[in-house]
């Protein structure tokens, strides 16, 4: 497999024999800031485009096709359109924690977004508590949502917020143990390590059982994470108008929809890096041609296909299912899922030692 | 009977219930997509057969009709769009007076296609259109006679 530190080496180097090394660190820094942007905001517009085609299949609908081949160009319109959009300051809004707010979600989830693994030698922030690192930084989002809601002076903001409190401090609790569950079959929680360790077979196939249980858990409380799908409760437009981004408008909210949507990417990417192999090809043990083929295609490949297929499934599941009730969500969280996710990290944990694994 | 669901019972329920609903939408997924691009595909448009677009009364090839100027469709309109001329002809075999229809007037900008017009009819004389580009210039133009 291609390695891309070979090209991040050379530029290294390069910049390291024209000027002081202090100066290339700092300039590598500005680079690597702004590639992740870039790729971040990209990703974003990909992600838009994909939720409307497959919100309108899901409906039988064929979604956007005026703008562009195939309404191609719609989401570049709303980016546009957004951008341009006058931002209203209200009277008695908190102005600093007001306008902090959209940032402290954003800078979350770009934080997280450059822990991902997306081939081999192309990552970021990797070291050797990733995941570690991973549910930190992503928890901290939840803040910059309180902020938003307590700070808008506003009582759909408020019951929006404080929704969000309760949901996504729970669910973080059971994201935790399905990623625990994965780092006691891997042994390290080191993103890049975990994927080297996927070489022979995925996570899912090895840890059958415990990681599949692990899977599901992952992906119910990803979607609660992600205030997407059945458990858009902070949002709920039906009953909250938008939740606790009621008041923002123009950037602020723009902010708060690319950073919703990129948690979507990054919980997805998470999966398929800690589930189903990162940027790992699929390789059977035993089919030495079979590896070889599927080595061919490239990392960043594998690991784009995957992450789309688990943003896929947690979209089938959003356009399927009406959204739950607090206490039902609540219900879920401690009742169902936190029992079950601590049982099967035992189960795991008993399969590792007995090495009851494939 | 709630109560007596056990803990992993419910799971079992659930999950069950919860599989049935995305296997219906995953089949909603691959099915082909019923929006139509209208201005482009003007040619090749399929329009739901149930549409109610506009009134018509179908005639045959002699120019004939079914109505018997009854006055029902007229009655059970409720916003009053149908109005319903007629005259009384002697027939000539038998000599009994006969109502005959003059004139059919359907104002299509008062109608809201309840299609009770319809269903009063006792002979089926009358029936909903897939027409539907019935847009014009001029309000007069909605008022149509029906028979020929």
């Amino acid at each position: 497999m291609f390695d891309f530190s070979i090209i991040t080496t050379a530029i290294d180097q390069f910049l390291r024999s024209l000027m002081p090394s202090a100066m290339a660190v700092f300039l590598e820094c500005v680079l690597v800031a702004v590639c992740v942007i870039v790729a971040y905001v990209l990703l974003a517009i990909v992600m838009i485009f994909m939720e409307r085609k497959v919100c309108a299949a899901f409906q039988c609908r064929l979604g956007p096709m005026r703008v562009g081949f195939w309404g191609l160009l719609q989401v570049f319109a709303d980016v546009f359109k957004m951008i341009i959009k006058e931002i209203i300051h209200f009277k008695r809004t908190d102005n600093l924690l007001y306008n902090l707010a959209p940032y402290l979600v954003v800078l979350s989830s770009l934080l997280t977004f450059s822990c991902l693994p997306f081939a081999r030698g192309l990552e970021v922030l990797d070291f050797n508590m990733g995941i570690f690192f991973v549910m930190a930084t992503s928890s901290f989002g939840v803040l910059g949502i309180m902020l938003a809601g307590w700070s808008s002076n506003n009582k759909y903001s408020m019951i929006g917020a404080m929704r969000s409190g309760a949901q996504m401090v729970s669910y973080e609790l059971s994201i935790g143990l399905s990623m625990l569950t994965l780092v006691a079959l891997s042994g390290t929680m080191q993103l890049s390590e975990i994927v080297e360790r996927q070489a022979d077979t995925w996570f899912i196939f090895k840890g059958h059982l415990p990681a599949l249980t692990a899977f599901i858990i992952y992906l119910i409380a990803g979607n609660a994470e992600t205030n997407r799908g059945p458990f858009d409760l902070p949002e709920a437009e039906s009953e909250l108008t938008a939740g606790y981004h009621t008041e923002y408008s123009g950037m602020g909210f723009g902010f708060f929809y690319v950073a919703e949507f990129m948690n979507l990417f990054i919980v997805s990417g998470i999966a398929s890096t800690l589930f189903l192999g990162g940027w790992m090809p699929l390789h059977i043990p035993g089919l030495d041609g079979f590896n070889a083929v599927m080595d061919f295609i490239p990392g960043i490949v594998w690991f784009m296909g995957k992450t789309f297929f688990v943003i896929w499934l947690l979209m089938w599941v959003k356009w399927t299912f009406p959204r739950l009730r607090i206490d039902q969500v609540i219900t879920l969280e401690w009742k169902y899922l936190v029992p079950i996710g601590l049982i099967n990290l035992l189960i795991m944990t008993l399969c590792v030692v007995m090495g009851w694994t494939l | 009977m709630k109560d007596k669901i056990t803990y992993f019972g419910r799971i079992y329920c659930t999950l069950k219930s919860l599989l049935t609903g995305m296997s219906v939408t995953l089949k909603e997924f691959f099915t082909p997509k019923v929006t139509e691009q209208y201005p482009e595909n003007r040619k090749t448009l399929k329009i739901s057969e149930r549409h109610r677009a506009r009134l018509v009364m179908p005639h045959d090839e002699q120019g004939g009709n079914k109505c018997i100027a009854c006055g029902l469709c007229q009655n059970a309109c409720p916003n009053g769009s149908i109005s319903i001329t007629t005259k009384s002809v002697t027939d000539e075999e038998t000599g009994k007076s006969k109502k005959v229809l003059v004139e059919y007037s359907y104002d299509l900008g008062c109608c809201m296609f309840c299609q009770l017009c319809v269903n009063a009819c006792p002979k089926g004389a009358i029936e909903f259109s897939n027409d539907f580009e019935n847009a014009v210039f001029d309000r007069n133009k909605l008022i149509q006679k029906l028979n020929k």
